[in-house]
């Protein structure tokens, strides 16, 4: 709060009456926003589209100040991202409706699974998970707990198997129990790994073999503190599967997640989710101003 | 990104060619973009500002021998300043204990215990040792059992209490277990946990009180941002821990975040994670660290055309 209080004073300050804000405050909002990891190009971004804004509408006052700065950050994620969504939904006119979660290694796909099942599953829809992380030790097992504890079906092979198959096996699984919901869990893999990136490829292909337009929603899921590199991940696995949504996670501790606005701005993925711990009822609908508010606090 | 950098240090390094000397007004280019290469890399931004300044410091006055060129000049003060910040020599593991006892621990997901697992294994193979892996992560699900399947992928004993819900008495217990059946090595790894959760960060340091590890180790992610040096500074003034692992460097991060931890906690990086098998560890090579985060084989190559 301190922070957020005297970084708007200053901008305040710096900008009243003038039409051009100060290079101190320009420095400090640099700050701000590179340490919640938005990155140089987006920051450089930012403060560009500030500046013409302040040389436009002169003599702003505080409060329109706020408004701006907000205004100007949010208006970088992906225009889908109306920010007033606060509801977990899916479109009601595909049934089944196909997630598919795909990211690197241990960003907390299995757990945002666990958690949207939950949400699901307590809005009366019916949900089945399948387990096609078929690599990583005791991964099906981890699934499974989260099945138990939310109460819905999964659909699981052995550890080895083709997890193409599992995905594949599924969907079958789903359409015959009339599911509303079916939720792909993948193993987690660095997105500069050709072969594991070809496997994810698969894994969508065969699935269209039972739903013919599965699926429909890919989720990349990011970890809130991870920096740059985050990029190099929606490029790779938007190549390989066509990202449809995002969601970031552990953004719970001191991470702010800033490296998701340069991506969503770049590729047009609307940020759906955010993950604020490990329990079943901490993932939240992603809402633009509270994130952005978030980097000021 | 990595064509964009060497475009701009070429343009920054083409300001600095034909001076004799480097002055603070042709260098200014150059260390805004060296500064700008560090934090596209994710090092800290007041570690970047820090580093530039010395930099900076480093090179003013300077003369520009005839062998080389400035820019040359700069990119060697920037590599040598950077090898030196990330450590010396490979600092090694201490095994003095009877057993020797290693603590993991890190935020959720960090890789704690893959890499439990990747240390029994090379501290059995490599080190002729009989490890046991103790299985403190009560929470997670299915936490226990990851570890008896990592476990027996490289053939170690497992020591687990299902039930158990006081990781401090589990791990206490697996240290007299070690001790009656042999074992010369207890690696406890712990569930991940936030630097600002207190209730498990007291926990942690509960255990690690009853236990006092020989080595207590930092496992971090290598794609982690500018987040690194708040969560390696509470760690460390927790636990005091005695080195960092740095995982996932198989992927294409720069893995500024190293040298952000470096700098704040200042113990040595001691190995790194370079796959999910395993097999995938390392010992940690300051110098390639410092060649990653500064995209070096491109700078190198750039310097050598103009
Ligand atoms: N604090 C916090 N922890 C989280 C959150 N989401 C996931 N985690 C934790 O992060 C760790 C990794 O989560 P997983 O769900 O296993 O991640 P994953 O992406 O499925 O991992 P792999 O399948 O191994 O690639 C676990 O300890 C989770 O409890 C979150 O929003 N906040
Ligand atoms: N590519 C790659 N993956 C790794 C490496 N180390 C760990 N992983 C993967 O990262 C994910 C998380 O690893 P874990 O060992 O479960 O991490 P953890 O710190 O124990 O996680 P929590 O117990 O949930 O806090 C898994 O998918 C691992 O296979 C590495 O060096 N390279
Ligand atoms: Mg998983
Ligand atoms: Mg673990």
């Amino acid at each position: 709060e301190k922070s957020k209080t005297s970084f708007f004073n200053k901008l305040s300050k710096a900008v009243a009456g003038k039409s051009k804000v100060d290079d101190d405050v320009l420095d400090n909002l640099e700050e701000i926003l590179v340490t919640s990891d938005v990155g140089v190009n987006t920051t450089l971004k930012i403060i560009e589209r500030i500046e013409e804004r302040v040389s436009n509408d002169k003599y702003l006052g505080t409060d329109e100040l706020n408004v701006i700065l907000r205004e100007e950050i949010a208006g970088l994620l992906s225009e889908t991202n109306v920010g007033e969504e606060t509801e977990f939904s899916i479109p009601t006119d595909k049934k089944p409706y196909v997630l598919m979660v795909v990211g690197v290694n241990g960003v907390g796909k299995t757990t945002t699974i666990g958690k949207l099942a939950h949400q699901f599953n307590a809005k009366g829809l019916k949900v089945v998970l399948g387990a096609a992380d078929t690599f990583r030790a005791a991964a099906i097992d981890q699934l499974q707990v989260w099945a138990d504890r939310v109460g819905v079906p999964i659909v699981k092979q052995d550890m080895g198997s083709d997890p193409a198959s599992v995905a594949f096996d599924t969907l079958q699984s789903g359409v015959a129990q009339d599911a509303d919901v079916i939720i792909i869990d993948t193993a987690g893999r660095l997105h500069n790994k050709v072969n594991l990136m070809n496997e994810l490829t698969k894994v969508k292909r065969v699935m269209q073999k039972v739903v013919g337009d599965a699926p429909h929603d890919v989720l990349l899921v990011l970890d809130g503190s991870t920096g740059q590199n985050a990029f190099e991940q929606a490029k790779q696995f938007t190549a390989a599967t066509e990202v449809t949504s995002l969601a970031v996670t552990k953004l719970d501790g001191t991470a702010k997640g800033g490296v998701v606005i340069g991506i969503s701005d770049q590729f047009q993925i609307p940020v759906k989710y955010i993950g604020v711990g490990e329990g079943m009822e901490d993932l939240q609908v992603f809402n633009k101003y509270e994130f952005v508010d978030s980097f000021f606090k | 990104m990595f064509n964009n950098l060497s475009d701009k240090l070429d343009k920054a390094l083409h300001v600095l060619k034909g001076h004799g000397s480097i002055t603070e007004v042709n260098v200014a280019e150059t260390l805004k973009e060296v500064r700008r290469a560090l934090l596209d890399a994710d090092v800290n931004f007041k570690i970047a500002k820090q580093f530039t300044t010395t930099v900076k410091e480093k090179a003013l006055g300077q003369n520009v021998l005839t062998t080389l060129q400035p820019g040359q000049l700069m990119v060697k003060i920037v590599k040598d300043e950077l090898t030196q910040l990330m450590g010396g020599d490979a600092e090694g593991i201490n095994l003095s204990g009877t057993p020797t006892v290693i603590l993991m621990s890190g935020l959720q997901g960090s890789g704690k215990t893959t890499f439990s697992g990747k240390l029994a294994n090379y501290l059995k193979t490599k080190k002729t040792k009989k490890p046991l892996l103790v299985a403190c992560d009560i929470y997670r699900p299915a936490a226990i059992n990851q570890l008896h399947v990592v476990g027996e992928q490289i053939g170690v004993e497992v020591y687990s209490e299902e039930g158990n819900q006081d990781p401090v008495a589990i791990s206490q217990n697996a240290i007299k277990h070690a001790k009656s059946n042999g074992h010369n090595i207890v690696i406890v790894d712990t569930a991940g946990r936030l630097a600002v959760d207190e209730e498990m960060m007291n926990e942690i340091s509960n255990i690690h009180k009853a236990i006092q590890p020989q080595e207590t180790l930092f496992v971090v992610d290598s794609m982690t941002g500018q987040d690194a040096v708040n969560t390696a500074k509470t760690f460390n003034d927790i636990l005091n821990f005695d080195g960092v692992v740095l995982t996932k460097l198989d992927g294409d991060t720069r893995g500024g975040a190293a040298l952000s931890i470096k700098s704040v906690v200042n113990k040595p990086i001691k190995f790194i994670g370079t796959g999910e098998k395993m097999e995938a560890i390392d010992v940690f090579y300051p110098d390639r660290m410092a060649d990653r985060i500064l995209g070096m084989g491109d700078v190198v190559s750039l310097v050598e055309r103009a």
